[in-house]
């Protein structure tokens, strides 16, 4: 097992992690991408991994291990997300292949992974998991949960009280701070269908949209985004002053989900504001220059929401 | 694992969203109905809808004079802070004397199994348990009895998951389709803020909005317009995956068309996968509604067990949209 | 739009009834909806915050409509008149229109209001929560109007409801409108 120097109890310093790539990149933009965040990205963990569609994992499936090692040496620590929605005998079979990982820690998408890790194993909690209460909180750091990402609608007032819980039990709590906000997973394929195909021969067209495909009312305004069977906000999230709120609560991790701007870039902004070096308007104002071609939202968490608040933005 | 799958006679599970509606499911032949209280617990929480203590003990007595039986849907997940509101509610429900209680938040069902152990416990759609690995988690942890399968499995996938877990399976038979993993979609929540999960309301009326431009029916939900219909086009239900848009240069029901789920014709093969029970989704609809359904579906399933052919196009008046599709039972459907 | 064969309400009676005065109309009203509160509390209690608004239900097959303020302390129910123009001339929080056939036939629970909705047969504005929340409570209610009908002429009642139940068969074949609550009849 890999040195644990940094499991959330004995850091004071928040942690900052790039959450798992959730569109269909080609393997050689994925290994540049690991290269690049290994050599130069200050953040301290990394995720790997398909979680979206089982159908993009063959892809980069003899290049993964590769990535893990320079990722690895390089000081972060690697996690390994599972699936998000799997149904078939070979993608129930990725996910029990988690377990066979060493050195490495795992990120659970959905509950399956419960029935097939061993009792022992520990396990980092994904957004895509439902963690809405102090109940589920504690079952889970009970089952040897030790990281748990927040799902990404909770308001304030949740994500207070989870955190504090999280902190009473010891395990770390996390948020997305910065990317498209995944919203929902379907059993259709909506890049299939967009494109009058179906999942079953869907020509990998999702790989034509880096950042998802844009989906916009019939009165132009920016709505949603769709990648394969998953559906995002239009708007790239890209919290600001709402960094000190969370801090404040214990919040002890920050996710950036990578979309195709300059992550590195994106890590070093964020790595300062969470350091205090500048307030968030500051963030949001550098955030102009990484070569995101996506409109900024404010977090979900705002309350002020409904989307409009950031998120809508007429094209 | 592969027993032979006897003909097993499936269940009909019918919704109640009213009182009105609890009696008028009954009688029009329901095996089981299921209903929530007039709050956030449960996922129908729609204004004037569902009930209270009292209402919900004068039906289980109703229901259960008549040999039907009541699950009682507690399957939203609770709000941080506010956990005791979910916990009533299930022991209101085991107090009312309900045969079931339909759960989805894993917090809720440890503590149901905890607190609860003798109250039957099935696992709403909410819980989103798509594959036999998943079920066999939920059911060997806390005893869960029936899952409530995810409407993202084809026919043959369910016949699978029948013969790998050791509980029984409830599929969706007819109403409103949801497109989406249920139990994993915050699409209305980014729409108006206010998220089905937590709150029990999917595109809530309270941010709908209909409106006359020129001679299209303009359908809003919050700020964003879902769709535009002309003159003479059935009018879209208000919900936000149904909606119209445009991607990729194209305008069009993205998601899904405004379509009704409608499995009648599929009940021999979906009794042949060795489903326990079918559901018809709909407690928000009304009293006339739960009728037709219910009764159209009562004879569907006894002509079918009686070795008789099952009727078509009985339901489809009712439909969302006035047409219906077999959902994702049909592999194409993806 | 719809195969559903909604009768139109006869224009020529509507025409010698919108001349009438509305005195009578209101006074029946008036103690109508009371009735109906002493009748069917739980229709009011059901509508919880929205029993403050004013819906306007516009039967567009007559020249009048109701406004029905269904505030439990004091329900009221008036007939409106349309204005030259033919439009109805009153504030309200929502208005759910569509033919006199379509809005009774939903009052007895024998039509689908979802489904008159998906077809173009009634049309909604307005607090589309406080329209929901009033179709949900007059579809538990279970409301019989012949039956409320009969009670309000006080020691009559007996009689009169057991003849509107007889002729209701014969009145429902007629006009094609669904005259009382489905299995009640005679």
């Amino acid at each position: 097992m890999t040195d644990m120097t940094n499991t959330p109890a004995t850091r004071s310093t928040p942690t900052l992690v790039m959450g798992p790539v959730l569109f269909n990149w080609a393997p050689e933009r994925l290994s540049d991408f690991y290269a690049r965040i290994a050599d130069e990205a200050d953040v301290d963990r990394v995720h790997v991994g398909e979680v979206v569609c089982s159908k993009r994992e063959p892809f980069f499936a003899d290049r993964l291990p590769e990535a893990i090692e320079r990722l690895t040496r390089a000081g972060k620590t690697v996690v390994v997300d599972a699936l998000a929605l799997p149904t078939l005998k070979r993608e129930r079979q990725s996910v029990a292949a988690l377990a066979g990982l060493d050195g490495v820690e795992i990120e659970i998408n959905d509950m399956t992974p419960l029935a097939l890790l061993p009792a022992g194993r520990r396990f980092a909690v994904s957004p895509l998991v439902n963690v809405y209460d102090e109940g589920t909180l504690g079952w889970f750091a009970a089952r040897g949960a030790w990281s748990v990402a927040l799902p990404y609608e909770l308001p304030t007032a949740s994500i207070e009280r989870l955190a504090a819980e999280g902190a009473r039990l010891g395990i770390e709590t996390q948020l997305h701070v910065f990317g498209r906000v995944p919203l929902a997973i379907s059993g259709r394929c909506y890049h299939a269908r967009v494109h009058g195909l179906a999942k079953d021969s869907c020509q990998f067209v999702c790989n034509q949209d880096p950042d998802g495909l844009e989906v916009d009312t019939l009165d132009g305004e920016g709505f949603l985004a769709v990648n394969g069977v998953q559906t995002l906000s239009d708007a790239c999230t890209a919290a600001g002053d709402e960094i000190a709120t969370l801090l404040g609560f214990g919040v002890g991790a920050f996710r950036l989900s990578p979309q195709s701007c300059d992550m590195v870039a994106v890590a070093a902004i964020y790595r300062a504001l969470l350091a205090g070096s500048f307030d968030g308007a500051e963030a949001r104002a550098r955030l102009g220059a990484v070569g995101l071609a996506l409109p900024l939202g404010v977090p979900m968490m705002s309350g002020s929401w409904p989307a409009t608040a950031g998120a809508a933005s007429p094209r | 694992m592969n027993a032979p799958l006897t003909k097993i006679r499936p269940e009909l599970v019918c919704p109640a969203g009213t009182p009105a509606a609890l009696r008028t499911a009954v009688e029009a032949g329901a095996d089981a109905i299921y209903c929530g209280f007039r709050d956030e617990t449960n996922a129908r929480n729609f204004p004037g809808l569902n009930f209270d203590q009292r209402e919900l003990e004068e039906g289980i007595r109703f229901a259960h004079q008549r040999g039907a039986k009541v699950l009682v849907a507690i399957n939203t997940f609770p709000q941080a802070g506010r956990t005791p509101l979910w916990h009533e509610a299930v022991a209101k429900a085991e107090g009312a004397g309900a045969d079931a209680v339909i759960l989805a938040d894993l917090g809720l069902v440890a503590h149901t199994t905890e607190k609860h152990p003798t109250l039957r416990r099935h696992l709403s759609v909410q819980a989103a348990a798509a594959n036999p690995d998943a079920i066999r988690f939920w059911v060997e942890t806390f005893g869960i009895r029936r899952v409530v399968l995810p409407r993202v499995l084809s026919v043959p996938e369910i016949a699978a998951i029948n013969a790998e877990v050791a509980c029984e399976t409830e599929v969706f038979v007819f109403g409103g389709l949801c497109v989406m993993a249920e139990g994993r979609c915050s699409l209305s929540s980014h729409a108006t803020g206010k998220s089905p999960n937590m709150t029990g309301v999917c595109s809530p009326p309270s941010h709908v909005v209909y409106a006359q431009d020129g001679d299209e029916l303009v359908a809003k939900l919050g700020a964003y317009t879902i769709d535009r219909t002309p003159k003479g086009e059935a009018a879209p239900y208000p919900t936000l995956c149904k909606g119209r848009f445009s991607a990729g240069g194209t305008i069009g029901h993205v998601f899904e068309d405004p379509v009704s789920l409608d499995a009648v014709q599929l009940i021999p093969a979906l009794v042949e996968a060795g489903v326990t029970a079918f559901k018809i989704e709909g407690r928000q609809r009304s009293r006339a509604y739960t009728q037709a359904v219910v009764a159209a579906f009562r004879k569907a399933v006894d002509d079918h067990m009686a070795g008789r052919p099952i009727a078509a196009d009985m339901t489809r008046r009712l439909a969302e949209g006035q047409t219906t599709t077999a959902g994702a039972y049909k592999k194409t459907w993806r | 739009m719809t195969d559903l064969a909604l009768p139109r309400f006869p224009r020529l009676i509507d025409r010698i009834a919108g001349r009438l005065p509305t005195l009578p109309l209101d006074l029946a009203l008036r103690r109508f909806v009371g009735s109906l509160a002493d009748r069917h509390p739980s229709l009011f209690s059901r509508l919880g915050e929205h029993a403050g608004k004013r819906f306007l239900i516009e039967p567009t097959d007559l020249s009048f409509a109701f406004l029905l303020a269904p505030d439990p302390a004091m329900p009221r129910l008036e007939a409106v008149k349309r204005d030259a123009s033919g439009t109805i001339p009153v504030a309200h929080d929502a208005r759910i229109a569509g033919p006199l056939a379509a809005l009774i036939g939903m009052v007895h629970g024998a039509l689908d209001g979802d489904a008159l909705f998906f077809s173009r047969d009634i049309v909604i504005e307005g607090d589309t929560e406080a329209v929901l929340a009033l179709r949900n409570a007059v579809d538990d209610a279970e409301i019989d109007l012949p039956a409320e009908i009969a009670v309000m002429t006080g020691p009559a009642a007996g009689t009169v409801a057991a003849m509107l139940k007889a002729m209701r068969p014969l009145a429902e074949r007629l006009t094609g409108v669904a005259l009382g609550r489905p299995g009640e009849t005679a």
